[in-house]
C-alpha cells in the first residue's frame, strides 16, 4: 500500500516532466547530487581516517593490546612490530593503510588466518537478505500503522499501536529475540533456535530455501517488530503534522472522500519526513543486525563482529566498522538523493 | 502599584519562574502516560537509593551465595537464583543502581558536548558554524554499535568507560536538536537589540540563547536517558560493561550464556529484561510529555 504511494510521489511532486528545458528540476537536481555526493565523500574520508586513528591512538600500545600479554622476550614485541609495521612513524603507517585500503586489503584475521575482506565478503550477503527483509517489511507495517493511527486519532487502534509502538522502542531488540526463541523453538517448537539452515540440506535446492526461510523468521520477526516502531511513530506524527495543514482543509471542502484526502494529499507528503528518518536510521538497522545475529546464531557481518570481540580480533573488527560505516553513508546519500528527487524545496 | 514598583528584578523573575513552573506541572498532569512514566521512575530511583538497606550488599558475592544453583522462586528466594546461587532479586535491586547510574552519567556527558557544539554550531557563522555544523553530521552518520564496540575493546573495561562511549556516541542528535533552536532564536529582534546595547558573544548566549534552548535540553534528556540505558544493556549484554559489577545487562548476558532461555529459566531473564523496559519505557513517556509542555507547537496533540 505504501510502496506504491511514494513512488506515485515522484511524479507527482517533482514539477514537470524533466524531459522538458529542464530548467526548474534538471540542473538544480545535478548540483544537488553533486554537493550531496562530496558530503558523502567527505564523511567516507572521515570515518577511514577515524578507523585509522581509533585502532592505534587510542590509549595504550597496540602491540600490547594485540598480544594480550602473549610476549615474552623484547625480541618477540619487537618482531610483532615488524610484522604488522608498527616500527614506522605514524605517517607512513597511515599511508600503507591507505594504500591496503585502495586495494581492498583489510588485514589478515587473527583467529581465523584469512584475510578479513574475505570474510566480510562471505558474511556480508547473509547480512543483507536479513535486514533487507526486516527493513522493507517494518517500512510497509509500520508507515501503515502510523497512517491508521494518526488519521484516527485517539481512537482504539492509535492507542493500540502507539503504546505498542513505544514499549518495542523501549526493549532491546535482542531481549525480544530471546523471548521468541524461549517461547516459539525452545516452547512450541515451530522454529529452530538458530544458524542459518540445518545440516545435510542443500540451501541452494527449493527445499533448502524452505529450511532458511524456517531459520530466518524469528530474526526477521523481531528485526522487523523493533524497526517498525520508529517508523510509525513518526510517520504517525508527520501525518498529524499535515492533517492541521490548509491543503487538507481545501481538499475536503472541494468534497473529496476522507481516503482520497489521505492518500492523494496527506499522506503524500507526510512520507517525506519519514524517508529521512527511514535512512538515518540506517545505523540503528546495523546495531540491531549485530545483535540479533548474535542471539540467532545467524552467520553474517554482526556475529562475525561480536565474535571477534572475544578473541579480540582486531582487524576485523575494524573492518566490520569500516563496511557498517560505509553502508550508512550510501544509505544516506541514497535517502537524501531520493529526498531531493522528491521534495524539490530541499534542493536549494 | 507602588510596592509592585519596587519589587527587584530579581524577585520579579522569580515570581515569574515559578508561576510558569506551576503552568507548566498543571499541563504535564494532565498527560496520565507521562504522570505514569514519572511514578515508575519514582519507584525505581527510590529502589536504586535504598538498595543498601534493603537487601546485603553480601547476597551479591558469588562464593558466598546461599541458594541452589538456577533455583525457581520460592519463599525464600522470591526471584529465584542465577547459576551460581545469589538471589535474583538481590541482583536487579543492585543491578538498578549501575544501570541508572551509567544512563544518567552517559546522558550528562552527551548533553554537555551536545549542548555546547548546539550552541556553537548555531551561533557563530561563517566558517566556524558551518565546520562545526560537518564534524556534527560525521558523528551523526557512525554506526553507533560498531563504533561504542570498537571503543569498549580498546579502552579498559569498566563503569566509566562504557558511560564514556554511550556519551560520546550519542551528543549529536541534541547537537542537531539545539544548533536549529538557536538558528530561529538568534534572528529574533531581542537578540539583536542585546547586539545594539553592546553585549558581548558570551553574555549574549549565556543570557538570552541557552535559557531559550534549555527546555528542549530538558525535555531532550530524558529521551537520551532512554536511549543511554538501553545502550548500556546491549554493551553488557555484549560483554563489554564492567565485569565486577552487576547491572541489568550483565544478568542478561549471564542468563544467555547459561541458556536460560532453552532450560526454561525465566525467573532469570524475564525480570531485567521487564526492568529496562519498564524504566526506559517510563523515560521516553515522561520525555514526550515534557516535550508537549515546553513545545507549544506540539500542544494540540
Amino acid at each position: 500500500m505504501t510502496i506504491p504511494a511514494s513512488a506515485d510521489v515522484a511524479s507527482v511532486t517533482t514539477p514537470k516532466p524533466r524531459s522538458g528545458s529542464g530548467s526548474r528540476s534538471g540542473p538544480g537536481y545535478r548540483g544537488y547530487v553533486l554537493r550531496k555526493c562530496l558530503g558523502a565523500l567527505a564523511s567516507l574520508a572521515f570515518m577511514i581516517v577515524l578507523n585509522f586513528f581509533l585502532f592505534r591512538v587510542l590509549p595504550g600500545d597496540p602491540a600490547r593490546t594485540l598480544g594480550r600479554g602473549r610476549f615474552r622476550t623484547r625480541e618477540q614485541l619487537e618482531a610483532f612490530n615488524r610484522t604488522y609495521g608498527l616500527d614506522e612513524p605514524l605517517w607512513r603507517q597511515f599511508l600503507t593503510y591507505l594504500g591496503n585500503l585502495v586495494r581492498g586489503d583489510l588485514g589478515v584475521s587473527l583467529r581465523y588466518r584469512v584475510p578479513v575482506s574475505q570474510l566480510i565478503m562471505d558474511r556480508l550477503g547473509t547480512t543483507l537478505l536479513l535486514v533487507g527483509i526486516s527493513t522493507i517489511l517494518a517500512t510497509i507495517i509500520g508507515v501503515w500503522m502510523g497512517i491508521r493511527s494518526a488519521w484516527k486519532r485517539g481512537g482504539l487502534f492509535d492507542r493500540f499501536s502507539t503504546g505498542g509502538s513505544l514499549t518495542l522502542y523501549s526493549m532491546p531488540e535482542w531481549w525480544l529475540g530471546l523471548m521468541f526463541i524461549a517461547v516459539f523453538s525452545v516452547g512450541v517448537g515451530l522454529f529452530p533456535t538458530g544458524g542459518l539452515h540445518s545440516v545435510g540440506v542443500d540451501p541452494w535446492s527449493p527445499a533448502g530455501w524452505l529450511d532458511v526461510a524456517r531459520h530466518l523468521a524469528l530474526p526477521v520477526a523481531t528485526l522487523t517488530l523493533a524497526y517498525l516502531a520508529d517508523y510509525a511513530l513518526i510517520m504517525r506524527s508527520s501525518l498529524l503534522d499535515e492533517i492541521g495543514e490548509e491543503y487538507v482543509t481545501t481538499a475536503r471542502a472541494k468534497g473529496l472522500r476522507d481516503v482520497q484526502v489521505r492518500d492523494r494529499h496527506a499522506v503524500r507528503n507526510a512520507l517525506l519526513p519519514t524517508t529521512t528518518v527511514i535512512a538515518l536510521n540506517v545505523g540503528f538497522v546495523v546495531t540491531g543486525a549485530i545483535t540479533v545475529e548474535t542471539v540467532f546464531s545467524i552467520p553474517g557481518l554482526g556475529l562475525l563482529a561480536t565474535e571477534a570481540l572475544k578473541v579480540p580480533d582486531f582487524w576485523v573488527l575494524q573492518g566490520a566498522f569500516l563496511v557498517a560505516s560505509a553502508a550508512v553513508i550510501l544509505a544516506n546519500l541514497a535517502a537524501n538523493l531520493l529526498y531531493g528527487l522528491l521534495d524539490p524545496r530541499v534542493r536549494t | 502599584m507602588s510596592t509592585d514598583a519596587r519589587i527587584s528584578a530579581r524577585a520579579l523573575a522569580r515570581r515569574r519562574r515559578s508561576a510558569s513552573l506551576r503552568r507548566g506541572w498543571a499541563l504535564f498532569r494532565e498527560h496520565r502516560s507521562g504522570v505514569a512514566g514519572l511514578v515508575i521512575l519514582g519507584c525505581f530511583t527510590a529502589m536504586a537509593l535504598l538498595a543498601p538497606l534493603v537487601s546485603d550488599s553480601a547476597g551479591l558475592s558469588v562464593t558466598r551465595s546461599t541458594g541452589g544453583i538456577l533455583q525457581p522462586p520460592d519463599s525464600q528466594f522470591w526471584l529465584g537464583t542465577d547459576e551460581n546461587g545469589r538471589s535474583i532479586l538481590t541482583l536487579l535491586v543492585w543491578g538498578s543502581r549501575i544501570s541508572l547510574f551509567v544512563g544518567l552519567l552517559a546522558t550528562a556527558i552527551s548533553m554537555f558536548v551536545g549542548t555546547i557544539m548546539g550552541l556553537a554550531a548555531g551561533y557563530f557563522r561563517g566558517f566556524v558554524g558551518a565546520a562545526l555544523f560537518r564534524i556534527t553530521e560525521w558523528f551523526l552518520v557512525i554506526p553507533f554499535l560498531p563504533l561504542a564496540i570498537v571503543i569498549a575493546t580498546v579502552l579498559q573495561r569498566g563503569l566509566l568507560t562504557i558511560a564514556f562511549v554511550i556519551g560520546i556516541t550519542s551528543w549529536p542528535g541534541t547537537a542537531l536538536l539545539i544548533r536549529s533552536q538557536v538558528l530561529s532564536i538568534r534572528e529574533r529582534p531581542y537578540i539583536e537589540r542585546a547586539q545594539i546595547l553592546g553585549a558581548g558573544r558570551w553574555h549574549q548566549i549565556r543570557r538570552h540563547i541557552l535559557p531559550n534552548v534549555m527546555p528542549m535540553v530538558f525535555a531532550n534528556t530524558t529521551l537520551t536517558v532512554a536511549v543511554a540505558i538501553l545502550t548500556e544493556t546491549t554493551l553488557s549484554f555484549l560483554g563489554l560493561g564492567d565485569p565486577t559489577r552487576v547491572s541489568w545487562g550483565s544478568m542478561l548476558e549471564g542468563a544467555y550464556s547459561v541458556g536460560a532461555m532453552t532450560t526454561g529459566s525465566w525467573w532469570y531473564i524475564l525480570p531485567p529484561g521487564i526492568c529496562v523496559v519498564l524504566v526506559v519505557l517510563s523515560f521516553v513517556l515522561v520525555g514526550q510529555a515534557l516535550e508537549d509542555v515546553l513545545n507549544p507547537r506540539l500542544r494540540r496533540r
